[in-house]
């Protein structure tokens, strides 16, 4: 296999792979972590480089595989010109923000956690923007909002970063489940979640009566994620995340992730009234609001959050006018913003690390403390502000441009323009803010640190991307261009409109909204302080946060008025709603059904050993129930029950399950035995008689309705589906025991998810009795003290004897049990029970010291050798857990056949002996800790 | 044949719903080891009632039981055994953390210390 055919899943899954490793690598030294992740980002960006060839020569490469067809999910991936230029801004500037964050991270912060989860969260990203299949492109979509949830919470101890993230999490998941409807309203639609085929049918979707609901979905996801109007509030109380972070979800990838997914729907879904209407509007609002409060943010990080805002406003108003040219210019302006607005949260990330503060009111005067940052920050800012000769000034004069041919229309539209000038005043106000604020404009006013230069290294990331503002900014057609072109190729899924990136057209009227931007700009900027002052005493107080909370608060307190209608805090009534609860749909069925309730099917004749054994079984249950504040004779009455169950199995014809029934029922008498050694003796009597009242009323209406439904199923005939297991366990399975054969070989994988169960269940035994020692009773109930004599010599002597032939048997029930009645479940049950004995009669000091054999390897080995024979089906390609059997010939034993799923049976014994004895074991040695009973009585 | 069966299942029915809805840990673990019962014979029962002719491949049977019920019937009674033990555990654990044998582990009874000595 070519590994160019499957590189592009590598792309997205390597740093998921990688995230375990840089953790990994963080337990032997802090930076380590950092250089695996940057290795690891490396090798992703190595591995899809060679594909670009191909998509700069036009092709769109489609990397599947079939994973469940049948509800058309794929796996998937897909890259063209678009998909490529959002998987190297994640990655090149991925890589700057872990070289940035190798030196941003102080010596208290986990750094193995930090790149742990950056990289989780890369390869997430990743995987929305190389996905083909829509299914998995959404899973991707809500790793993102789960990693970047752990990455804004990264301060755990902060309540401000637990708050944040849990905000961007309940805002961006909410959105992701409204686009997941969106997703799968549109395969209905187009009848394929495959991207190819769902942008070749714009015209389908957009004819069809559910286009408004599938657009709206689909929108709610990419505003709630792009942070856009109203949903804008959650982006700058994501601010309280470490600024690389900030640098990255920021600038090129989480909140990019709605624009993705607005760029990469644009053939299928735009062109219509209700998207300009619904995008522009959103953009255009989300532009302004954005613009303008990021001036009245004193805090720099503040500032950059609603900037942000502001431009993804900005580039969600351009794929809002719907034509291919305003696609062009979102496309550019995507790009330029990653660049320019990196490097800003960079910077600011560098100042609040050597001034301790990130207020612009205290910060004053930088320049001469750290002249190299200030020239970073001065060009990448006017990149922001859209001065001539940077990147941000081409793409916003295409901008204006768009905005002025958008107004040509009609009507109101010329508002457009006015508007996005009005936004683009308050964009130069703040980006002069940033620079003239911080690092002219006096003294600082006591700063917390001394400020000076950071680290050389910490610089480089901003020190390219700042290059990169200003080559493409001065040489736009020898460096942007051509993956410009591709990715609008890419978006508009043909050839992409006549363009040019000239910086210069000519006095047009977008060239005249660019000079009345600037200078209404500056002059905005001198007048600050009374604007400043008329925002404090008006429009300061609007918070969304104070709506979200309210509404948060208001839906917990409903849920919990709710589930308190069900649930005091006390399981008797929980458990009487889950009676009552499945009592009425139960009679509900009945009471709809047309049917008579019992059928006309022949029954058997009753012989009187069958009704002496039943009325037996009825006697003891109901004396259980009865008797129950008597412990051990409430126990041991179940014990009957149990037995007379095993007898039911043996009288219709199911050998297996008497003797698995026996040998549990023994190992649950034993078990329980052990723990009513350290639970109270005796019931205490109830004093509420009317809830017993209730109970019993419940009991009895279950019982009845137990037996009816019972009979309502016996009295009528049915057709077996098991005739196919009938027929094939020998020719195919290889043995004539068919039940066994349905264990292990038709249904292995069935089995071998209960084994991990009881597996589970046996470790959890063991967690949750580590470390723990309860007190045990010097008496029994009727106050006699208990025989000091531990271990009986004759039990003693009688289990030893009986050790090696019990074992005898389970390996000749384990044996026959392809064939015959037996099995590794019952096999591995009687070695448990064999062992158990030991440690009951011997002590288990003793037993340990002969049995020296650490019980849950031998768990670990029989999931291992189950799994095992199944793959080992998979590696000759046949489906997992394949058997196959063959017939050997020994001598004395004569001919008898071997299947390969008698392995499988193996893994099955060993962690049925495994789960049981640990669990057994771990209780009996409670009482190691517990006071020594001789000791005491002495 | 078959109503004394129903019957039977009912009562360990009635018997484990009534235990299972007691307020101390031990009824409670014992009234689930009736429904499980109930719940294993039921489910066998769903392959009706033969007698005689167990699912084992022979030239000279005259039939079969339904060998499908039975398999998940046996896994069944072994996951029920993993799941009473990790629940008699977790009682014991309640016990160790509580103090008491309350299945809501809150009520700290006086008459918790009359019953350990």
């Amino acid at each position: 296999m070519n590994w160019l055919d499957i590189n592009l899943p590598l792309v997205v899954l390597i740093p998921f792979a990688g995230a375990a490793l840089a953790a990994w690598a963080a337990r032997f030294h802090r930076v380590a972590a950092a250089w695996t992740a940057g290795g690891v980002a490396l090798l992703s960006l190595a591995l899809l480089l060679p594909s670009a060839i191909d998509t700069f020569a036009g092709e769109t490469l489609i990397q599947s595989w079939a994973w469940m067809p049948s509800i058309g999910l794929w796996f998937a991936f897909r890259l063209d010109g678009l998909a490529l230029l959002f998987a190297l801004l994640i990655l090149v500037i991925g890589l700057l923000v872990i070289l940035y964050a190798r030196y941003y991270l102080s010596a208290k912060d986990s750094m193995g956690r930090f790149f742990a989860y950056l990289l989780m969260f890369m390869g997430s990203m990743l995987g929305i923007v190389l996905s083909e299949n829509l299914l998995q492109l959404i899973v991707f979509w809500e790793l993102t909002s789960l990693t970047s949830f752990l990455l804004i919470s990264y301060w755990q101890h902060r309540k401000d970063a637990r708050e944040g993230a849990r905000m961007a999490l309940a805002i961006t998941g909410a959105g992701g489940l409204a686009m997941l409807g969106g997703v799968l309203l549109l395969g209905h639609v187009v009848g394929s979640y495959q991207l190819t085929d769902v942008l070749a049918s714009g015209e389908l979707i957009q004819q069809h009566p559910l286009y408004t609901v599938i657009l709206v979905l689909i929108l709610l996801g990419v505003f709630t994620k792009s942070a856009q109007f109203p949903f804008h509030f959650w982006l700058p109380h994501a601010m309280a995340a470490p600024t690389p972070v900030s640098a990255y979800l920021h600038s090129a990838t989480m909140v990019k992730a709605g624009i993705f997914m607005l760029a990469r729907l644009f053939p299928a879904l735009s062109g219509t009234i209700e998207w300009n209407l619904l995008v522009g509007g959103a953009g255009l609002a989300t532009l302004l609001i954005g613009a303008y409060t990021a001036l009245f943010k004193h805090d720099l990080k503040g500032l950059l959050a609603y900037s942000t805002i502001s431009h993804l406003g900005l580039i969600t108003l351009l794929f809002g006018f719907g034509t291919p040219l305003a696609a062009v210019a979102a496309i550019f302006h995507i790009i330029n913003h990653a660049t320019f607005k990196a490097s800003l949260f960079m910077v600011a990330g560098i100042i609040d690390h050597e001034t301790g503060t990130r207020d612009m009111r205290k910060l004053n005067g930088l320049l001469k403390y750290m002249p190299h940052t200030a020239l970073l920050a001065m060009i990448a800012s006017a990149a922001m502000a859209g001065v001539p000769l940077l990147n941000g000034f081409l793409s916003k004069e295409m901008f204006f441009e768009q905005a002025v041919s958008a107004s040509d229309a009609q009507g109101w539209t010329w508002l457009v323009p006015v508007l996005v000038t009005i936004a683009a005043i308050f964009s130069v106000a703040y980006s002069l803010r940033f620079i003239h604020d911080v690092f002219f404009n006096g003294e600082p006013i006591d700063l917390p640190k001394t400020p000076h230069e950071p680290p050389r290294f910490m610089k480089i990331p901003v020190d390219l991307l700042v290059l990169i503002c200003l080559a493409v900014g001065m040489l736009p057609m020898f460096t942007v261009a051509p993956i410009l072109a591709v990715a609008v190729a890419g978006t508009l899924q043909t050839t992409p409109p006549e363009y040019s990136l000239a910086l210069w057209h000519g006095f047009t009227l977008p060239l005249w909204m660019s000079i009345i931007a600037l200078v209404l700009g500056v002059a905005l900027y001198t007048v600050r302080q009374r604007l400043f002052d008329w925002h404090e005493r008006t429009l300061h107080h609007w918070d969304a946060r104070v709506i979200f909370n309210a509404l948060l608060n208001g839906l917990i307190k409903t849920a919990h008025k709710v589930s308190r209608r069900f649930d005091q805090g006390s399981l008797q009534n929980a458990s009487a709603w889950i009676v009552v609860a499945a009592l009425v749909a139960g009679g509900w069925g009945f009471w709809l059904s047309q049917q008579p309730l019992l059928g006309d099917r022949v029954l058997l004749d009753i012989d009187p050993v069958s009704l002496l054994m039943g009325v037996l079984l009825i006697v003891a249950s109901v004396l259980t129930a009865l008797w129950h504040r008597q412990r051990l004779v409430s126990l041991i009455i179940l014990g009957v029950v149990g037995l007379i169950v095993s007898l039911i199995f043996v009288k219709f014809s199911a050998p297996d399950l008497a003797l698995t029934q026996l040998s549990v029922e023994v190992v649950t008498i034993v078990l329980m035995l052990l723990a009513l050694y350290y639970l109270p003796q005796t019931t205490p009597k109830e004093s509420a008689s009317p809830r017993q009242w209730r109970d019993l009323a419940l009991a009895l209406v279950s019982g009845i309705a137990v037996t009816l439904l019972t009979m309502s199923v016996l009295s009528r005939d049915f057709v077996p589906i098991s005739d196919f297991f009938l027929a094939k366990a020998l020719p195919e399975g290889g043995g004539t025991n068919v039940v066994n054969v349905i264990l292990v070989d038709f249904r292995g994988i069935d089995t071998l998810g209960e084994i991990v169960v009881l597996a589970l269940a046996g470790l959890g035994v063991y967690a949750m009795l580590k470390g723990m020692s309860l007190p045990a009773p010097s008496h029994d109930i009727n106050g006699l003290a208990w025989h000091t004599d531990k271990h009986s010599p004759i039990m003693q002597t009688l289990t030893r004897l009986l050790l090696p032939l019990t074992l005898l048997i389970a390996v000749y029930i384990f044996l026959r049990g392809h064939n015959l009645p037996g099995g590794g479940f019952i096999a591995g049950l009687i070695a448990a029970i064999a062992l158990i004995v030991q440690y009951l009669a011997n002590g288990i000091v003793w037993t340990r010291e002969r049995l020296p054999v650490d019980m849950h390897k031998v768990v670990g080995v029989g999931l291992l050798i189950a799994t095992g024979t199944g793959l080992v089906a998979m590696g000759i390609n046949f489906p997992f857990l394949t058997s196959t059997f063959t017939h050997l010939h020994w001598p004395i034993v004569g001919e008898f056949e071997v299947a390969s799923a008698i392995a499988f049976d193996l893994g099955v014994f060993l962690v049925v002996v495994g789960s049981t004895v640990i669990a057994l074991v771990r209780l009996g040695e409670l009482s190691h800790s517990a006071p020594n009973i001789t000791a005491e009585k002495q | 044949m078959e109503w004394l069966i129903a019957i039977c299942i009912g009562a360990m029915t009635a018997s484990g719903v009534y235990l299972t809805l007691r307020a101390r840990t031990f009824p409670v673990v014992l009234g689930l080891t009736l429904l499980a019962y109930a719940v294993n014979v039921f489910l066998f029962a769903m392959g009706r009632f033969v007698v005689g002719q167990p699912a084992i491949i022979d030239d000279n049977a005259l039939g079969y039981a339904d060998p499908l019920p039975q398999a998940l019937v046996l896994t069944a009674i072994v996951i029920a055994f993993g799941m009473t033990a990790f629940l008699i555990v977790l009682a014991l654990k309640a016990r160790g953390e509580m103090g008491n044998d309350h299945v809501d582990g809150l009520h700290r009874d006086d008459d918790e210390e009359k019953n350990t000595r």
